[in-house]
């Protein structure tokens, strides 16, 4: 039975090694309250995107307890826990991962695969009318609705990760992975991207966790910030409190 | 100046080592050997002249008999039914059996290397072998020839399909993938979207592939226009022969210009 708790992520004691090597996560301990946004941040190799993969049960854990949208489990989960999560969580890629020659709509009937839905979610093209309207109000969410029918590849960067958002939010999730969402862009539409992707999170009451390497967008859009250094969470603080603080710690080898 | 210049000129060849000169060697020899013994000598090629100018003369002017031009058109509408029925039942059946050989697309990757053997038996084996197998195993007339097409199409784009496959775009394959899509909806949402026009472009090579194959397919007995040239030729009627080659020219010509055209719209 789903625990409807205000907790959306929780992690005890987590550890990640892989084989006998160093251990990449070390005694991960932290809470993720539903509809906070995190920007979770660290040099490469500090281990967000393993932390990333360990959330969504991509990689299993080495030692610890993790709780993810009411699933807890140690090490591993079940496949029906796997499926379970995954169900819930809408994804934002760095490289959007949009198929070039469908249509912006296409790409984001996409987002209903995986989903309960029979022969309906198994493709673009056989998606049900509900499916498809549902699609627009996406592209609607996030202002692209005049370009429903431009092909993915005739789009800018930032539209295009526009409609990997739409795409994320029509499978109305309860928790948005972002992998660097802002990376691939120019200053400007990044920060456009991110505007309307926290505002949306906040407007839907969706937790939002994105990795990214820009400071100054981890301070204006996530409610708090994680710093992993090491594998360890070095930072773990609310935005607003950090404005001040010297966070040049984080990204020093 | 001019000294330094001329010590530090490099080499016109780059050095052959003592293996490399042996491979050449080689070669060298197997060329001249199959040179020297399957073609015609000068002499040989001066008795065929007058044979061929003979045959020319022979062949000249086509046979232009309201019958036999109805009889023969028949036979091209069958020609072009095998080519057209055999690359389109292939190309179905490629699909699915690219989509199984298919490197990290495969739903089945314990059985990839057994459909891309399948697919290499059916490319490596020529077409009039199977032809002559199928008109052994379905008997004599069309129904073999449009069998060996079909299999000639799926060794063909089995291949190639495959390679698109494994060449489409990953970005957005891992992305579906990472939201627990099938693999049948990654195929049908991802991989099957990008490869397109890889897959019409060799779509429209069997096509012509099987076109030109279809019209000598008779000459084994699997039906078509080819069995008319055999008759034609077993029988000397030389001026049906070359009406029958003039009508197998056109249509190949046809089918090319058709192809190109749609190839080039598609680009």
């Amino acid at each position: 039975m789903p625990n409807r708790s205000a907790v959306a992520v929780s992690c005890t004691n987590l550890a990640k090694r892989y084989g006998n090597g160093a251990p990449v996560l070390k005694d991960i301990s932290l809470k993720i309250d539903t509809g906070e946004t995190i920007a979770l941040i660290g040099s490469n190799g500090a281990g967000k995107s393993t932390l990333l993969k360990c959330l969504i049960g991509l990689h299993d854990i080495s030692s610890g307890k993790l709780d993810i949208l009411g699933e807890q489990f140690e090490r591993a989960p079940t496949g029906a826990q796997r499926k379970a999560i995954r169900r819930q969580i809408g994804f934002v890629f760095q490289q959007h991962g949009l198929v070039k020659r469908l249509s912006a709509h296409s790409n984001v009937v996409q987002g209903f695969f995986g989903l309960a839905g029979g022969w309906r979610a198994i493709s673009q093209v056989t998606a049900s009318q509900d499916m498809r309207l549902a699609a627009m109000e996406a592209l609607d969410a996030v202002n692209l609705t005049e370009k429903a029918q431009a092909r993915a590849d005739q789009l800018s960067g930032g539209q295009s990760q526009r409609v990997a958002i739409a795409r994320a939010l029509v499978r109305k999730p309860k928790l948005f992975i972002a992998d660097e969402p802002a990376a691939s862009l120019d200053p400007s539409s990044g920060r456009d991207v991110m505007e309307r992707f926290s505002r949306l999170a906040k407007d839907f009451g969706i937790t939002l966790i994105f990795t990214s390497h820009d400071m100054e967008h981890a301070l204006s859009y996530a409610d708090r910030l994680i710093a992993l250094k090491d594998g360890a969470v070095f930072i773990d603080a609310a935005t607003d409190d950090l404005k001040s603080k010297d966070l040049s710690g984080v990204f020093d080898g | 100046m001019a000294d330094v210049h001329t010590q530090h000129v490099p080499p016109r060849m780059a050095s052959v080592s003592a293996l490399q000169f042996t491979l050449w060697v080689v070669i060298g020899a197997v060329v001249i050997a199959s040179i020297t013994q399957v073609t015609p000598s000068p002499e040989r090629l001066a008795d065929g002249a007058p044979r061929i100018a003979r045959l020319l003369s022979r062949m000249l002017p086509p046979n232009t008999d309201p019958d036999f031009l109805g009889r023969m058109f028949w036979k091209l509408v069958e020609t072009l039914q095998i080519a057209i029925a055999g690359t389109v039942l292939g190309v179905i059946l490629s699909l699915p059996i690219a989509w199984l050989s298919a490197r990290g697309i495969t739903p089945v990757p314990m059985l990839t290397f057994f459909f891309k053997g399948l697919v290499s038996l059916f490319r490596t084996i020529p077409d009039l072998v199977w032809a002559l197998i199928f008109v052994v195993s379905v008997g004599l007339g069309a129904v073999a020839g449009t069998m060996t097409i079909l299999v000639d199409t799926i060794g063909f784009c089995g291949r190639f399909f495959a390679e698109a496959m494994e060449d489409a775009d990953k970005a957005p394959q891992e992305a579906l993938d990472a939201t627990g899509a099938s693999r049948l909806s990654i195929l049908l949402g991802a991989v099957i979207p990008d490869a397109l026009p890889s897959l019409i472009n060799t779509t429209l090579f069997a096509l012509e592939k099987a076109v030109r194959s279809s019209v000598v397919l008779g000459l084994v007995g699997a039906g078509g226009i080819g069995q008319e040239l055999k008759t034609a030729f077993d029988l000397f009627q030389y001026k049906n022969a070359s009406a029958i080659i003039i009508a197998i020219f056109i249509i190949v010509l046809a089918m090319e210009w058709v192809t190109d055209r749609l190839r080039r719209a598609l680009n």
